[in-house]
């Protein structure tokens, strides 16, 4: 039963998923609180598709390192956010930002919503329209 | 009109846009926002010599290439003997940016495969690859005379990307 209990535990230990950057960075709690904010907002161009917050490799190590200095220099997240989009263009940042480039990104969404209420009504008042039962005189 | 008319142009819209998409070569190229802009400013060592600098002032005066590269890069091994081929032609300077990478390692590349750079930036903490907007070596960025970066290029060169998109930009001076 003990050698069981001492298995377990271990396989246990094993799972743990060790953090990539590991302690904090500031003492002061808001600043943190913002680099681990913008650090997860910020895609590694390296390996595409994770964040730099989640990736090791040597560019998302060196952007943290970049952007842990800009927090302690007291610029501000859109001054952060210029920095990158100077270097790296828009792609970068996983939440764009509202610009004349990214508004269609911003606004397809409700468009698409509109368009897709707009058909569902459409469709609904017409079959309203059709006897009941009589399905044959939708095609056309 | 028949009824599937309308989804059957919204499909063929969408994979039109699909195909175009697929034609686009190599994903994980981005447009580099720096195209028509000056070159970052830059000011490093130099591999082999620590104490002489290379900089922005350095490239101006003529066309020139900045190519990234380091020792763990693959494709910086691959696209090599192209380099050595356009430094022995004359065809244009050639200046690396030795990108996060160790000096030992990088002098003894250089050494044993052959040095087609005028002479290699030794950026060791890779604030310099940031400020280029740096983000897979190989990269190489072609400057004009004015100091203005006209093109640049993710992944191995070779003598088909040189010929379609390097050469016919250099108008001028260059060859």
């Amino acid at each position: 039963m003990k050698r069981l209990l001492v298995l377990v535990v271990s396989t246990l230990l094993l799972s743990t998923a060790f953090a990539i950057d590991q302690g904090e960075k500031f003492d002061d709690p808001e600043m943190q609180a913002r680099y681990e904010k913008l650090i997860s907002e910020v895609r590694c161009l390296q390996c595409q598709n994770q964040s730099i917050k989640d990736s090791n490799v040597t560019l998302a190590a060196d952007l943290r390192r970049e952007i842990a200095r800009m927090i302690e220099e007291g610029q501000s997240d859109e001054q952060i956010a210029e920095f990158l989009v100077v270097r790296y263009g828009e792609f970068a940042l996983y939440r764009p930002r509202t610009t004349g480039k990214t508004l269609v990104l911003w606004l397809a969404p409700f468009l698409l919503v509109l368009f897709g209420g707009f058909a569902l009504v459409r469709v609904v008042k017409h079959r309203m329209s059709l006897p009941i039962g009589d399905e044959s005189s939708e095609e056309g | 009109m028949n009824r599937f008319a309308w989804p059957l142009v919204a499909v063929c819209v969408l994979l039109a846009f699909l195909a175009l998409g697929l034609r686009h070569g190599d994903p994980r190229a981005l447009p580099s926002p720096f195209i028509g802009k000056p070159a970052p400013q830059f000011e490093l060592p130099t591999l082999k010599n620590p104490e002489v600098n290379i900089g922005s002032k350095t490239l101006a005066g003529d066309y020139a290439l900045v190519n990234v590269w380091a020792t763990w890069c693959v494709m910086c091994r691959a696209e090599h003997p192209f380099l050595l081929e356009l430094a022995a032609n004359k065809a244009i300077p050639i200046y690396g940016i030795n990108w996060r990478d160790s000096r030992r390692e990088a002098i003894r590349w250089l050494d044993d495969l052959g040095d087609p750079y005028l002479a290699s930036a030794y950026d060791e903490d890779g604030r310099v690859g940031i400020d280029w907007g740096v983000y897979g070596a190989p990269e190489t960025f072609l400057v004009d005379p004015e100091g203005t970066v006209i093109y640049k290029h993710l992944g191995p060169l070779d003598p088909t990307i040189w010929q379609r998109e390097f050469v016919p930009r250099m108008t001028g001076g260059g060859q």
